[in-house]
């Protein structure tokens, strides 16, 4: 591609994602509006978990207790339970801070890990955070158990608030139009770092250890650091969109952070085209609206078919999902859109 | 009451179901090298298939003795459960036997989503309680106390690991397993053919998961589309604790598990003055899992395993 229509792309698709929540919110209703805001933020948590899985080949199943720790710092620092309200551009670096400190917590122990055992660690590691959110509402109340924490501040900018809809030039600005354009904005940050990560020296190092940790390490990296700074970056991504969940949906509960979300974000990543950033966006995108889809499509065509329900539609929905990722699996195992490097890969070992 | 005993007894009954699902992981990553994340869910197939049978009996007006019923409901479910294990090693395993791990693993976990709401679509979202056709009537053992059910359960889970030990020990059969789970091309060039191995190692697992759903079933008085995740994690857990691959390890880290299990829990609150409760009981296994394997990170019984490129 030549610079010219490298950047018409660019401006094309800047004017389609500037207009896109106007355009689904007329056409489709904002409750896609929503599911749009929701994609993104799964782009975010793929992408940071792409650090972890696709660039240093760490597999790590216990991922959202990043983004629990991150929305978690946000609900505590930012609603009526501790009656603190911090900003948000305090508490959401905050909330990353933390994330990252368990990404080293989690790091530290696991560093001779490899494969599955790192896999299984990783797993209990999530589960263990999530019983203490749910647990942790006695003797003191810190994070009120299993009924979450409710009320959570909407970002604030000075006196603008984003939880109420305002009127802009006779348009209606929802809440889910003002998040969209927030998270798109850190999305594309998320993006160039995960970009700049990709190709700098810290980037090559990940690839370098994935493929062959002892070559790796003969050629002078110090494997613990590189591990260490994966894993610390790709929860900091986690972190920041733990915050942004938070106070977009004004309610957490730990069963917002169950071992199922992490294996969602996985099958994005690895559904996408684990270490491929525009695959594993993509992954996210599609993760997130084909189920959406489907339920919105499920009950009606029951309907329209047989007459009446004959399969409850979240059953369906969730059947259909774990069978396209069998058979996705099993058809392109490398992914939607898999890097040059790794369908090469692939290719080879199909010739055998 | 003596409580340290109880607890011990307790752990025992719970490790020895434990031991027996994490045999169904160990053979299978011994001699493929992955994760089944579809073991948990055989496991709830089992226990549903018995429950569905014995109230189909009891409901027919078959009056039989509890535990007449409860072999019916295996001899259905054991089948049932094989065929299962048989068709997720053909769907979900046999075709990406030479991609990369990660692929596999996203095939089970996509498997075990669809067992688990085939399980809401036949059997519903709530629990199902056991049939009450099972006394629990109680045994005193120096001032603890244990259900003849209880000692059903450990007795029969004995004898099973002692068979599936014999057949991979003695036989034919287990000296292909055997082979093949140290280097399958070499198997194959023996002889061995590593397909039909590899199916009947998926279909052993399955059947000892069928019963130890069965156990759990009897042993909490219920069953739940669910049961099989918390479960088959925590077989998986012992599984890696006793040194993944090792059918002794396995057994040894079931059980270890089930009495670390609930002596914590039985402990927890007076070591911590109150602070923790019992029902932070789920985080023993995997704190215990993580300090294993920072200290011997092959598992008490496993072997050390140069790095491989």
């Amino acid at each position: 591609m030549n610079a010219n229509k490298k950047l018409g792309v660019f401006i094309a698709s800047a004017i389609v994602l500037a207009v896109l929540p106007f355009v689904v919110g007329s056409t489709l209703g904002n409750s896609w509006v929503r599911t749009i805001d929701f994609a993104l933020l799964y782009v975010m948590l793929a992408l940071g978990l792409n650090i972890v899985v696709g660039f240093a080949g760490l597999l790590d199943l216990g991922f959202i207790a990043f983004y629990a720790v991150g929305a978690y710092t946000f609900a505590l620092l930012g609603s009526p339970h501790f009656d603190i309200h911090l900003p948000f551009y305090i508490s959401i670096p905050l909330g990353a801070l933390c994330a990252a400190l368990f990404g080293l917590l989690l790091g530290t122990p696991v560093l001779k890990l490899k494969g599955d055992y790192l896999a299984i660690v990783t797993l209990g590691f999530g589960e263990i955070i999530r019983i203490f959110m749910n647990n942790l509402n006695a003797p003191i109340n810190i994070t009120n158990g299993p009924q979450g924490i409710n009320l959570i501040d909407p970002i604030q900018i000075g006196g603008f608030s984003m939880g109420k809809t305002i009127d802009v030039a006779g348009f209606a600005l929802n809440p889910v139009h003002m998040y969209y354009y927030l998270f798109l904005l850190l999305t594309v940050g998320v993006v160039i770092m995960a970009y700049r990560l990709q190709y700098s020296r810290i980037g090559r190092a990940w690839v370098a250890m994935r493929e062959d940790q002892i070559a790796a390490s003969a050629m002078g990296l110090n494997i613990r650091n590189i591990k260490l700074l994966a894993f610390a970056l790709g929860a900091l991504s986690g972190g920041v969109a733990g915050g942004l969940f938070a106070s977009f949906q004004g309610f957490i509960s730990p069963e917002s952070f169950g071992l199922l979300e992490s294996i969602m974000i996985l099958a994005m990543v690895v559904l996408g085209g684990m270490g491929h950033i525009p695959g594993v966006i993509l992954g996210a995108v599609v993760l997130t609206i084909a189920p959406e889809i489907l339920r919105d499509v499920i009950g009606p065509l029951q309907m329209h078919t047989f007459g009446r329900m004959i399969v409850d539609p979240e059953n369906a929905r969730m059947l259909l999902f774990g069978l396209a990722m069998v058979i996705m699996m099993l058809t392109r195992p490398e992914g939607m859109w898999p890097s040059k490097r790794r369908k090469a890969e692939f290719e080879d070992a199909k010739k055998g | 009451m003596d409580i340290f005993l109880q607890q011990i007894l307790n752990g025992l009954v719970l490790g020895s179901i434990y031991a027996l699902i994490a045999l169904g992981y160990t053979m299978v990553y011994g001699i493929m090298g992955l994760i089944n994340f579809a073991h948990g869910e055989v496991v709830m197939f089992g226990a549903m298939v018995t429950i569905t049978v014995i109230s189909l009996l009891t409901s027919a007006g078959v009056a039989l003795p509890g535990p007449v019923l409860v072999l019916i409901g295996l001899l259905v479910a054991i089948p049932a459960c094989m065929l299962l294990g048989f068709v997720i090693e053909r769907v979900a395993y046999r075709p990406l036997r030479n991609a990369p791990k990660l692929a596999p693993l996203i095939t089970a976990i996509g498997l075990s989503i669809v067992l688990q709401q085939a399980a809401i679509l036949i059997w519903g979202r709530n629990y199902i309680p056991f049939p009450p056709i099972l006394d629990h009537e109680t045994i005193d053992v120096f001032g603890a106390t244990i259900t003849q059910l209880q000692v059903g359960i450990v007795v029969l889970c004995i004898s099973l690991m002692v068979g599936l030990l014999v057949v991979v020990e003695k036989t034919k059969l287990g000296r292909a397993m055997r082979a093949t789970s140290q280097n399958p091309a070499v198997a194959g060039l023996m002889g061995v053919n590593v397909n039909t191995i590899i199916s009947a190692t998926f279909v052993i697992g399955s059947a000892l998961g069928a019963i130890a759903g069965v156990m759990v079933a009897t042993n909490y008085d219920q069953a739940h589309y669910y049961m099989g995740f918390m479960i088959g994690l925590k077989a998986f857990t012992a599984a890696v604790l006793g040194g993944i691959g090792n059918l002794g390890g396995a057994v040894a880290g079931g059980i270890l598990l089930g009495i670390i299990e609930s002596l914590g829990a039985g402990y927890i609150g007076d070591l911590t003055g109150g602070f923790l409760g019992s029902h932070y009981q789920d985080i023993f296994a995997f704190m215990v899992l993580i300090a294993v394997l920072i200290f011997r990170p092959s598992g008490l019984l496993g072997e050390k395993m140069a790095d491989r490129a």
